[in-house]
């Protein structure tokens, strides 16, 4: 167990706690958002699907020498785009689908970090480390979280419509398509960021978990989407200060926090069940 | 012109045909119900009409004044997810989804329209309960009034009654009956429920296997297809729905309608 007060120093605070928290709470409120919507419209595994793409495709730009996130981020937006039209079309099934497309770009990286000798590069974002993101990275995280959250707002009301009738919202005339496509594209971006802190393991989670504790307490959408945050964003404090405390991996630390959160919600709702019936 | 005119239409269920050469037309006004075996393609006709999926042949078109993106869609229940959390408000209100065009909140007029479907559809008292907690009949009520708001013209329903018990079920006739009568709505309805089919719609458009039928109520009951699936004795008898409900709205109809034989 640390001493935290002989960690936290002025200067550690500032340069290596102050923008570790800053990216770290505006990552985890884009993946819970991302996240009510891929749970809704069952298709979790796309999330994890991404991870796995985007830490192949950082293996291959790190091996020849490209500059990591600026070649990881379109493509893992375009592999959004293929496998949600692979989830539409495939004969295979959707979960099929994603497993094969993700672990084949998975086993590419792999292979080209092995030739190249990166083992100790890569294995930053297998297993994220958010205190060694460097001031340019938090810039960046930030920026990008800011885009996902001001669209996911503008488009609110549509997401909505999309996540909960799709037949009816594009008999009504609505581009499903374009909002399906949205979601991807938001969710693309916030995996590849997410793969930075929490690690490609784990990010998957820190969409899900938020998302199924908060559809435990709520009845209203809005109130779903609402509880997510809170949960992620507290979630994601309470593991980075334990994980300092007890000298613990802080992406594995916050997604415990969030099991934590989740068995309490499941146990408030089965209870709530019992005194109704 | 017809609101919905199809003619000659091929429809394919993956890489069956299952119907060729069906021609049927929708007026303003009409209650059609669309009956037929299963797997006679009803509901790929449904996705049809929708713009969900395009015909393999022939010719659908709208007019009078009526847009594809003007019909308020019932969806068959399973097709719902009965899991997701939302209150009934959230639901109705999203039935104006399309009518934001590039505004990206509902508008106060948009919310005056949900509460007013609400208020036809004797569901205010439930705005702020969960919508996956309500019974069968209540959450056909809700997805009424969010079709409702998205149109004004023409209602399709998919198989609305199945899983509701006859009272459940006549009742919804009965608010289908004053929404056509009362406000002028033009209703499309796919049902398994011949008998009440017959009792309710001014024209029935029978698809099946081997055979179609559109035309009058009236002359479905007279046409050898129609006498096969009613059986002799509907003459006599009432429906069941009809004859449990003693709901002042539903008038016991007997044939009748335009429409002509195709």
């Amino acid at each position: 167990m640390n001493d935290l007060a002989a960690i936290l120093t002025p200067e550690y605070i500032s340069v290596i706690l102050l923008p570790a928290l800053i990216a770290g709470v505006a990552v985890s409120l884009c993946a819970s958002l991302l996240g009510v919507s891929l749970v809704l419209k069952r298709c979790s595994m796309i999330g994890d699907g991404l991870s796995h793409v985007g830490y192949g495709t950082l293996c291959i730009a790190i091996a020849l020498g490209w500059a990591p996130m600026k070649v990881t981020i379109p493509v893992v937006i375009l592999a959004a785009y293929i496998l949600l039209r692979l989830s539409e079309n495939s004969r295979l099934g959707g979960d099929t689908a994603i497993a094969l497309f993700s672990t084949s770009a998975l086993a590419l990286g792999i292979l080209a970090s092995s030739k190249a000798n990166l083992t100790t590069d890569v294995s930053h974002y297998m297993f994220g480390s958010i205190l060694a993101m460097t001031r340019s990275d938090v810039i960046f995280s930030v920026v990008l979280s800011i885009c996902v959250l001001l669209v996911y707002l503008l488009f609110y009301d549509k997401i909505f419509a999309v996540t909960f009738d799709e037949n009816f919202a594009r008999a009504t005339g609505l581009n499903v398509r374009f909002y399906n496509l949205l979601i991807a594209v938001l969710t693309a971006v916030t995996v590849v960021l997410g793969m930075m802190m929490m690690g490609a393991l784990l990010i998957s989670s820190l969409m899900i978990f938020p998302a199924v504790t908060a559809m435990r307490l709520n009845k209203r959408f809005r109130g779903v989407v609402l509880t997510a945050v809170i949960v992620s964003v507290s979630c994601f404090l309470t593991g980075l200060v334990l994980s300092l405390w007890l000298d613990t991996a802080v992406g594995a630390s916050v997604i415990l926090m969030n099991l934590l959160v989740f068995a309490v919600s499941s146990a408030i709702s089965v209870l709530r069940g019992v005194r109704r019936a | 012109m017809a609101y919905i005119q199809c003619e000659n239409l091929t429809l394919r269920y993956e890489s069956l045909v299952v119907q060729q050469n069906l021609s049927f037309s929708v007026e303003k006004g009409d209650y059609l119900c669309i009956v037929g075996e299963n797997g006679s393609g009803k509901s790929t006709l449904v996705k049809c009409l929708l713009g969900l999926k395009q015909a393999d042949g022939g010719s659908l078109t709208f007019g009078d004044g009526l847009k594809r993106n003007e019909i308020g869609y019932l969806p068959q229940q399973s097709m719902i997810q009965r899991s997701f959390p939302a209150s009934v408000r959230e639901v109705v209100l999203s039935g104006c989804v399309s009518r934001t065009g590039l505004h990206p909140f509902y508008t106060k007029a948009d919310k005056a329209r949900a509460q007013e479907q609400m208020e036809c559809l004797n569901i205010t008292a439930l705005a702020d309960r969960c919508y996956r907690e309500l019974s069968g009949g209540q959450q056909q009520r809700v997805l009424l009034a969010r079709a409702l708001c998205a149109t004004k013209k023409l209602l399709l329903l998919d198989e609305p009654l199945t899983g509701l018990d006859p009272l459940v079920s006549a009742e919804l006739y009965g608010i289908l009956r004053h929404i056509h009568d009362d406000h002028g709505i033009t209703v499309i309805m796919v049902t398994h429920d011949v008998e009440c089919a017959v009792r309710h719609a001014k024209s029935i458009l029978h698809i099946g296997k081997n055979e179609n039928f559109f035309g009058s109520c009236e002359a479905y009951e007279h046409s050898p297809l129609g006498r096969r699936f009613l059986g002799d004795s509907i003459a006599q008898e009432q429906c069941t729905h009809c004859e449990q409900s003693r709901h002042p709205h539903i008038p016991i109809r007997h044939g009748g309608g335009k429409g002509a034989q195709a």
